[in-house]
């Protein structure tokens, strides 16, 4: 390991200690010292481009953004004067001057980092009037299954540019036009379906505002940790549950294999439980379902049909019960001996389900015919 | 997995994945990783934007190619040409660990005799890969420390898919790339417990923890525990068992979970098995293609109704929990299992939940013997983990080797074309894939979204031989192998390269594979899913395939 020397430094008048290397913005965080911050996102690199993080370093002559400047020892910082709320609010009504804020009917309201920083800072009521308000009345994007994206919300933060090029690598998204035109697109400002988005949604999960949003927004009564069941990396997941459906599944932080990422089938993936076409009751083909209407259950109940081979697969499927399905299959297994049954595991079930599934074929079948799709 | 357990002793990736973003070299081979294995994919951006040197090896012009150093497009099957160049050049340059071969590996004499025999000029003319490029590919992966490896199916979907894997594993020794963090030959997993069904011995040769079932010490414990006499022969593995189904050696059999009917190769042989077949169980959540031919289907309960643990690519064991209750009537399938057993008069199945499963299993299995329900409860612990105290492993083989000598085996192997050749009347390979959307067959076409992403199979054809056929980009076009036919839409790219069309197999109604080959590996038996020749046709009466075979979605459109 290597030694992380600390720095001491002055914040507001109170003395804090910060690891070499560590932000301003950090070191204050970690002391519980509020700086308000739109741009910034503890999981990509720091642009400094909102401006909102600006603090005073005594002995400077500017106004440094606290997101991308490294403690020194014995600095003295002011994060909160006249001078910087003030920029601050007028900062914020910019941003907010060709917001499309709709609040009430926008999907991230109560989360959104906008809203936060308007109660935290405050506006200037009358000078935020008399700003002209030009909203940019662009087309939102909803080719995309599973989120949308509406660039009249957006605060070109580049938070979802820089999580797409550093998280993902994806580089499906980036900064175009320029000005007041400047915002996020795709390449040949194509629809996001049609683009290189593959739609994992970590660009959604960290949009502070909102302009990238889930198309579902239901929220989750309790989370249950648990991994995922789709590739071989074993993300740790939390699923959220509202009553005895799966309505959002999203990343697990401590996670050591994945540390909250996910991709879209991971994220989005979860609905194949929930859906219509899920099996119910056991299935049983009715072989003689013509010839005797009412066979099926007091074949079941014997074994083996004895017209098995010659109607085989012929039949339609019947719902039967629990009890006469493992009766059923228990006493037609018994018929067969050791090397002539063959059991076929899956990759997809648990551990413990697997270890029952071949102590089952070995102990009980009587033979070692046992495999599943690893080789595939 | 037999390819690696050849050579270091056991099967499974050598190095954890959160490594990867530390090496300095990274060796992908026959993995599309953006797309299958998107966030192993996400470690190699991290270790490519902190300076990571990248060799993609691969016949399509995949995502990674993008951020790669290097990378080389050969012909699809001749991976153990290309690497035997790679090794001949790290040789001759003298760029090989030799301290490392000395101290921890044997055999190696009869290897380098081998890599000596064929030329760098041999290796370009079956590749197609030009020579300088496979020596400066060596030059990199031999000059940058650590390097790992990564790969999947496009190197173990071959009739020759082991001797792929143990050149692999010759390429890390030689270089000494394996045993220390950022490093390994690494195996990328498919399916999300495909270890942990190997760990729990789901497989002919071997019980839990790959104790063999021809061991008889082994076979006494196994028989103690359970309490019954056990087989001494090893059984029959999945591509065998079809075979043996088809020749009415087989009559009955056990299925849960898989669909053989979509996703193994040769479909139409895997029918016709399964209706020789007098008695077919099948348990899973849906109603699959495999399934429908079914004569029982027991409804089972999916991941988020259940509780268990699943084994990840890294060996790192980790929980599963119960969400919601089962949907509608199913079932977990350890309940089913041990009711049928129970069933049967079976002793030994009165398990009260799945933690009970685990403490037997783990009495019985020395690599998971210090793992328990409590101590994965935040993060899993990786296996070998022997004992209460010890910590898990992230990287095997620091010290030694599970071989019996504890050294590290090189093996002296040689090209083999692929079992399938391309002739006047096959003129085309044809590789298949999974598509970044879609996961096998079922689950994603039952989660709402996917399909609006990519609904349909196409099937990627190059800009020049699309030219040739007359073939316009979405048209819908006849693919047929020596075993079928079928039909799909065309893309014309140029990621695929000249000769090569590419599939996937993602869509139950257009099943790829019943063009695929049953060519077999010797040793592993994996199906040559990579290689096989067909021909195309254009479609006089274009209709749209979407409206084709539509019920196997429950989208039926009529």
């Amino acid at each position: 390991m290597i030694r992380v020397s600390s720095v001491s430094l002055n914040i507001n008048g109170i003395t804090v200690r910060a690891d070499e290397g560590a932000t301003i913005l950090t070191a204050a965080q970690d002391a519980g010292i509020y700086i308000p911050t739109l741009c910034y996102c503890p999981d990509v690199s720091s642009i400094g481009v909102c401006r909102l993080c600006l603090v005073r370093i005594k002995g400077q002559r500017r106004l440094e953004p606290a997101c991308r400047t490294p403690v020194e020892e014995g600095i003295v910082v002011v994060t909160d004067d006249p001078e910087i709320e003030r920029l601050r609010r007028v900062i914020l009504e910019l941003i907010l001057s060709d917001h499309d804020f709709n609040c009430l009917l926008c999907p991230k309201s109560g989360q959104c980092r906008l809203q936060e920083l308007v109660n935290r800072i405050g506006l200037n009521e009358h000078r935020f009037n008399r700003l002209e308000h030009v909203a940019k009345d662009l087309p939102i994007d909803t080719s995309n299954p599973f989120f949308d994206f509406n660039p009249n919300k957006c605060v070109q933060c580049t938070i979802c540019v820089r999580t797409c090029h550093e998280i993902v690598g994806n580089d499906a998204i980036d900064m175009a036009y320029r000005s007041y035109d400047l915002r996020v697109s795709t390449f040949a400002n194509k629809l996001l379906k049609d683009s290189a988005c593959v739609s994992c949604g970590e660009c959604m999960e960290r949009c502070p505002v909102g302009a990238l949003v889930p198309k579902k927004t239901e929220y989750p009564t309790r989370e249950v940790k648990t991994t995922c069941s789709y590739c071989g990396v074993g993300c740790g997941l939390y699923l959220g549950v509202r009553g005895n459906t799966i309505v959002k599944a999203r990343g697990d932080d401590e996670s050591p294999v994945n540390k909250g990422n996910l991709c879209v089938r991971g994220r989005f993936g979860y609905n194949f439980v929930n859906s219509p076409d899920r099996l119910s009751l056991p299935l049983m083909r009715a072989y003689d379902e013509y010839a005797q209407p009412s066979s099926v259950v007091k074949v079941t109940e014997e074994g083996r049909p004895v017209t098995l081979p010659l109607v085989k697969r012929e039949g339609k499927f019947v719902e039967i019960n629990w009890d006469q399905a493992i009766k059923y299959v228990a006493s037609s297994l018994a018929h067969y001996k050791g090397d002539e049954i063959a059991a076929i595991s899956s990759a997809r079930c648990t551990n413990e389900e697997n270890y029952l599934f071949q102590k089952f074929t070995r102990a009980v079948l009587k033979t070692n015919n046992i495999d599943h799709c690893a080789r595939l | 997995m037999a390819g690696l357990a050849a050579s270091f002793g056991s099967g499974a990736m050598t190095n954890s994945i959160n490594e990867i973003s530390d090496a300095a070299c990274i060796f992908a081979i026959g993995t599309n990783t953006t797309a299958n294995h998107p966030i192993i994919g996400r470690q190699v951006t991290r270790a490519v934007q902190k300076g990571a040197k990248l060799i993609v090896v691969d016949p399509r012009r995949i995502p990674l190619c993008r951020m790669a150093d290097i990378w080389l497009r050969l012909r699809p099957g001749t991976d153990m040409a290309l690497l035997n160049g790679i090794m001949r050049v790290i040789i001759e340059e003298n760029l090989m660990d030799t301290s490392f071969i000395e101290e921890r590996c044997e055999d190696y004499d009869a290897f380098e005799a081998s890599i000596m025999e064929n030329d760098l000029a041999t290796a370009e003319k079956i590749t197609g890969v030009p020579a300088q490029d496979i020596a400066r590919a060596a030059r990199m992966f031999g000059s940058y420390i650590p390097a790992t490896i990564l790969y999947t199916l496009g190197i173990t979907e071959h009739s020759h898919g082991t001797d792929n894997v143990r050149a692999l594993a010759n390429l890390a020794l030689l270089t000494g790339n394996i045993g220390t963090p950022s490093t390994g030959v690494n195996p990328l997993r498919g399916q999300n417990n495909v270890q942990g069904a190997c760990d729990m011995g789901a497989l002919p040769n071997v019980y839990t923890g790959y104790q063999k079932v021809e061991n008889e010490k082994v076979r006494r414990k196994f028989e103690k525990a359970w309490n019954c006499k056990l087989s001494p022969s090893n059984g029959l593995t999945l591509t065998e068992m079809f075979e043996a189904a088809h020749d009415g050696k087989i009559k009955a059999f056990y299925l849960k979970g898989e669909d053989p009917v979509v996703t193994d190769a040769d479909t139409t042989f895997i029918e016709k098995a399964i209706s020789h077949l007098e008695l077919f169980v099948v348990q899973d959540i849906f109603l699959t293609e495999t399934a429908r031919l079914a004569d029982v289907v027991l409804p089972a309960a999916s991941f988020a109704e259940k509780d268990g643990t699943f084994t990840n690519t890294e060996r790192r064991v980790q929980r599963v929990r119960k969400a919601i209750e089962p949907k509608g009537n199913s079932r977990p399938d350890w309940m089913i299992i041990c009711d049928i057993a129970k069933s049967m008069g079976a002793k030994g199945f009165d398990f009260g939940s799945p933690q009970k499963v685990f403490e037997e299993m783990r009495g019985l299995t020395p690599i998971y013997g210090g793992i328990t329900y409590e101590r994965i409860e935040k993060s899993g612990l990786q296996w070998p983990c022997p004992d209460h105290e010890h910590p898990g492993t992230p990287y095997l083989y620091s010290k030694r080797f599970s071989t019996p000598s504890g050294r590290a085996k090189f093996a002296p192997i040689s090209y083999r074309p692929p079992a399938e050749t391309t002739s006047h009347e096959y003129p085309f390979i044809l590789i298949t894939r999974r598509c970044a959307f879609h996961y096998h067959a079922v689950m994603t076409h039952k989660a709402e979204g996917f399909d609006e992403l990519r609904e349909e199979e196409h099937v990627e054809i190059h800009p020049a031989d699309a030219a040739t056929l007359e073939i316009q980009d979405g048209e819908v076009i006849k693919v047929t192998s020596r075993r079928g036919s079928i039909k799909a839409k065309t893309k014309i790219t140029e990621i695929v390269p000249a000769g090569v069309v590419c599939m996937t197999f993602n869509f139950a109604e257009t099943r790829t594979n019943i063009l695929t080959s049953r060519a077999l590996d010797p040793i592993a038996k994996t199906p040559e899913f990579k290689v096989c020749a067909v021909k195309i046709e254009r479609e006089e009466s274009a209709y749209l395939i979407k409206d084709y075979m539509r019920w196997g979605t429950g989208k039926h459109k009529s």
